[in-house]
């Protein structure tokens, strides 16, 4: 009997099938083949539990929503503060919270910004930033990376794959357009007819694995928006709150977007909002008809309380400082563990604490996914390309915690290179 | 206007001082890799920065503070930059060293996080002292500087991180709390992080030190009973007193509380402190002394460090303009008398005994009022008498012929120069000694079999640590840096070779 107290399930088994009846049969049933028996439990810092005991180093992170570790004491102690003056508050009158956080987003964003507009969560807030840029150039199209990821809200999933939009008949071929990443002419093809309202990118694609942007390619995007009169939006939702080393990884690219997207970090996990940081020449709607988009929970005055505290604590110097040294950590002992298995690890994509691990197999994350859940951590392969396994490491490691993550990762790999080694001798005599 | 008063659970600044702490540790890690060389090109950089900025801070923490005398603390700065890298920069607590007699091969191990409590009438010589040994050591240090010195000593700090982080230090390894406060230090002492306290202050704050369930390296007061025998040179003895007492106004814990002299010389020591500077009052003089200066029994702590004519105007006395020491008699060693006690102001207690055997047991009577297990001195030129009183005074350290202050703190002597004085058992500390750079690191013993048919080996030439290409998040490193991985880097590559090669076989099976 597993008793939270608000409710209670007999075992893990009830815990599943109820899952399934009630929830989502599908995605319970996937990870169980997949060989992640997860279910959450008492989550800490970088660790979480799940049902039965086992004690997991969290590198997944959900993308940086846990940048500051789960159920961060600072974050805690902030909310429940919020608490005791605070709710959401009313989305149709100037807040006091949504304010504030408006205004100290605008503060640590680029000098162009000027105002924010709240969402409830990432993929509302890529809906605002895409309708805005719809509504700033008057035009429909929208050009996006292919294998993008920025949510599956009404808007925001005809950017990515069709897979998701075609599932609830919500493609629109004609109004969203793909190209390559790292592809400048694809991208100047798709701009030249100066037909398009928006490009939005992630700075670093996450969903597709994290492929760095060869030097000069963010910038040179950013020119030929200039050029063919489109808004530069950069999808900050993994990228932003330090990941990179610095709090946007937009700024560290030397770029000055049109429109930003931020969330999942930006209020820890404890009271989900989501901003849309934009230009003045992108702020045109809400001088016009600021009901134009209207979110009851966007902007909820609690979660802006604690995105106030999360901007504080992600711009401090011993940040800014550890974020480094974790990364240089991981990227020697990732290094080494290349070494041993050079012909199965065969990449590295790394800026700051942002990974990607490349395997030399179609599916090889998956793998190593697996094997890495068996040895005590989560981190998840990328849906878009599963040769890719997400390696998200929170912002405040200890060294002991790094090294503990490195060791198990060493073996994890190890484990799943026998697996592959096994796999390709069946597939060769077979 | 107030509308939500936040109630916070843990004192201000907490959080982000635990950071810092967490900051420190990374350091640390990479701190315990650096070699001997490394560490002495950050260690140049910071004695000399430090030294740039010897003035500049004596004038800042007279000013801060109102404590103490601005050339004097220029003394101390240097001594605690320049003076103190000079005596150590040929020592090494850095590099293996084996007992080839013994088998025994030590690999030194720092302790990682210092967290280093500074005072308020110190507060920069200490807070250069605890950088500088912490630097020798290739320990990290988080400052927490008296609240009475704090900005003083964070500019100091930052200083000399600046410097040695360019000279190569890794980044984060000497931080300050700006904001200092009681809950917050006692958060910061607890702090599992924290590897070792070095706690210099009141007694309350060493007390603190010593619960946190941390190691701890915290020292007691003084109250330095300074004796003269008939056979000291008294003209030289009363001018070293004077200058001692009134260095920096006494705020250095090893000043004289009180000199205890043999009936004989009594009087010559009277004239001769006289001579040398000193105000010496008359019984009508001391009451107004004990009244004015000790309310109630007890220092007033707001004339800590302060010149002996505005003591003298407190009290009511007149005295020359040029006096440097209040000189008050007073005849019986005990409890209730405040001039037996710690002064850290130019006041100076006097007693008459009539031969050493009491002269001994004054001394011993002060020590156990307060001030046990620190320092004592002594001016006699019989070798009998000097070691008879070293044996009886309860302290560990007692110096002879000299000024205390400087003496007892090994500017003076051949003792470890300190800013850190161990009061040992005696003092309830767990140090003994003046706190010197080889107390910040632990040695591991690598310990060969005792048999003689067991032979050593030859640990010449190899480096314990490897120290990756170092980074730094606010300064590049130099170029230069790259250079000696040559070696391992081949080191590696054959590692890697044999590995491959092993893996073909597997894979071959
Ligand atoms: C880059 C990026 N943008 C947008 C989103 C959508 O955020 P949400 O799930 O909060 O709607 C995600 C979520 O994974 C994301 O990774």
């Amino acid at each position: 009997m597993y008793d939270y107290g608000f409710f209670s399930y007999d075992s893990k088994e009830d815990m599943l099938e109820r899952s399934r009846a009630f929830w989502n049969p599908d995605k319970t049933d996937f990870w169980q083949d997949a060989g992640i028996d997860l279910v959450i439990d008492r989550r800490e810092g970088y660790l979480f539990w799940d049902m039965a005991g086992r004690r997991l180093i969290d590198l997944h992170l959900n993308g940086g929503t846990y940048n500051l570790g789960h159920r961060n004491p600072e974050l805690i102690a902030t909310l429940e503060q919020a608490m005791q003056h605070f709710d959401i508050g009313n989305h149709h009158f100037p807040a006091l919270a949504r304010t504030a956080l408006a205004e100290a987003l605008v503060k640590t964003a680029s000098p162009n910004m000027r105002r924010v507009i709240y969402g409830s969560g990432g993929g509302e807030a890529v809906d605002i930033a895409l309708k805005t840029a719809r509504h700033t150039k008057q035009r429909r199209k929208i050009v996006s990376i292919i294998k993008a990821y920025h949510g599956h809200t009404g808007v925001a999933v005809g950017t990515g794959d069709e897979r998701f939009s075609k599932l609830f008949l919500s493609d629109h071929p004609d109004e969203f357009v793909q190209v390559p990443f790292n592809d400048l002419n694809a991208m100047e093809d798709a701009l030249r007819g100066r037909d398009v309202a928006g490009v939005i990118m992630e700075t670093i694609p996450a969903t597709y694995g994290f492929p760095l942007p060869e030097p000069g390619y963010l910038q040179a995007v950013k020119r030929l928006c200039e050029e063919y009169d489109t808004l530069y939006i950069a999808d900050e939702v993994q990228t932003g709150l330090m990941r990179t080393g610095e709090m946007w990884g937009i700024s560290k690219a030397g770029v000055e977007p049109d429109i930003m997207v931020i969330g999942k970090g930006i209020t820890g996990g404890m009271y989900p909002i989501a901003c849309v940081v934009v230009s003045e020449e992108c702020s045109a709607w809400l001088k016009e008809d600021g009901f134009g988009h209207i979110s009851t929970g966007g902007g909820g005055e609690l979660g802006c309380v604690v995105s106030l505290k999360v901007l504080e604590i992600c711009g401090r110097p011993e940040v800014r400082s550890m974020v480094h040294y974790i990364a240089e950590r991981f990227q020697q002992g990732l290094r080494q563990i290349q070494e041993i298995y050079p012909d199965w690890f065969i990449g590295i994509r790394q800026d700051g604490v942002v990974m990607g691990l490349e395997f030399n197999h179609p599916t090889g994350a998956k793998i190593v996914m697996k094997h890495l859940y068996a040895h005590g951590v989560w981190a998840i392969f990328s849906t878009l390309d599963p040769r890719i396994l997400q390696f998200k490491p929170g912002i405040l490691l200890s060294p002991e915690l790094v090294d503990e993550i490195l060791d198990r990762t060493e073996v994890a790999i190890g484990k799943a290179y026998a697996e592959f080694k096994a796999g390709s001798r069946q597939a060769v005599t077979a | 206007m107030t509308v939500i008063e936040i109630d916070r659970r843990e004192p201000p600044g907490a959080a982000r001082a635990a950071m810092m702490l967490q900051r420190a540790h990374w350091a640390a890690e990479l701190f315990a890799r650096y070699d001997i060389e490394r560490v002495r090109r950050i260690l140049d950089a910071v004695a000399q920065a430090a030294e740039a900025h010897a003035e500049r801070y004596a004038e800042w923490a007279v000013e801060e503070t109102g404590m103490g005398v601005v050339e004097h603390k220029v003394i101390k700065n240097v001594a605690c930059s320049r003076d103190l890298w000079a005596r150590y920069r040929d020592h090494d607590y850095v590099s293996p060293r084996t007992l080839d007699d013994d088998k025994v091969l030590e690999l030194p191990r720092p302790a990682g996080v210092v967290f280093a409590l500074t005072p308020t009438t110190n507060p920069i010589a200490t807070t250069y002292f605890k950088v500088l040994l912490a630097l020798m050591t290739r320990n990290a240090i988080v400052v927490s500087p008296h609240p009475g010195a704090k900005a003083v000593c964070a500019d100091a700090v930052r200083v000399l991180s600046d410097a040695a982080v360019q000279a190569g230090a890794p980044d984060g390894c000497i931080q300050v709390v700006e904001e200092p406060s009681i809950p917050l230090i006692e958060a910061l002492m607890t702090d599992q992080t924290t590897d070792v306290i070095v706690a210099t202050g009141g007694n309350a704050v060493v007390r603190a030190a010593y619960r946190s369930g941390n190691p701890a390296i915290g020292v007691g007061p003084g109250n330095v009973p300074s004796f003269l025998d008939a056979t000291a040179d008294i003209p030289a003895a009363a001018r070293l007193i004077v200058e001692s007492k009134s260095f920096d106004n006494s705020i250095l814990c090893t000043n004289e509380s009180a000199v205890i002299v043999e009936e004989e010389a009594a009087d010559q020591l009277v004239r001769e402190l006289g001579r040398a500077g000193a105000h010496v009052c008359s019984p009508e003089e001391v009451e107004l002394v004990r009244e004015r200066l000790f309310p109630e029994g007890r220092m007033r702590l707001d004339l800590i460090g302060k010149d002996a004519t505005v003591l003298a105007e407190e009290a009511g006395l007149k005295v020359a303009p040029t006096t440097r020491v209040i000189v008050a008699p007073f005849s019986l060693v005990v409890p209730e008398e405040p001039l037996a006690r710690e002064k850290l102001f130019p006041v100076l207690g006097l007693v008459r005994v009539p031969n050493t055997r009491a002269g001994i047991s004054a001394a011993q009577a002060m020590l156990r009022i307060t001030g046990a297990g620190h320092s004592a001195s002594i001016h006699s030129t019989r070798a009998q008498t000097i070691m008879e009183y070293g044996a009886a005074v309860k302290v560990l350290r007692v110096s002879v012929n000299v000024g205390n202050s400087l003496g007892s703190a090994g500017v003076l002597t051949n003792l470890a120069p300190t800013m850190t004085i161990g009061t040992g058992f005696y003092g309830r500390s767990s140090l003994g000694e003046n706190l010197e750079p080889r107390h910040l690191v632990n040695w591991t013993r690598v310990a060969y079999n005792a048999d003689r048919s067991v032979p050593f080996d030859d640990f010449a030439g190899m480096q314990p640590w490897r120290l990756d290409a170092v980074r730094h998040a606010s300064a590049p490193a130099p170029a230069a840096e790259a250079a000696p991985a040559v070696e391992t880097d081949l080191l590696r590559e054959e590692v890697r070779r044999l590995i491959l090669e092993e893996l073909k076989e597997l894979t071959r099976q």
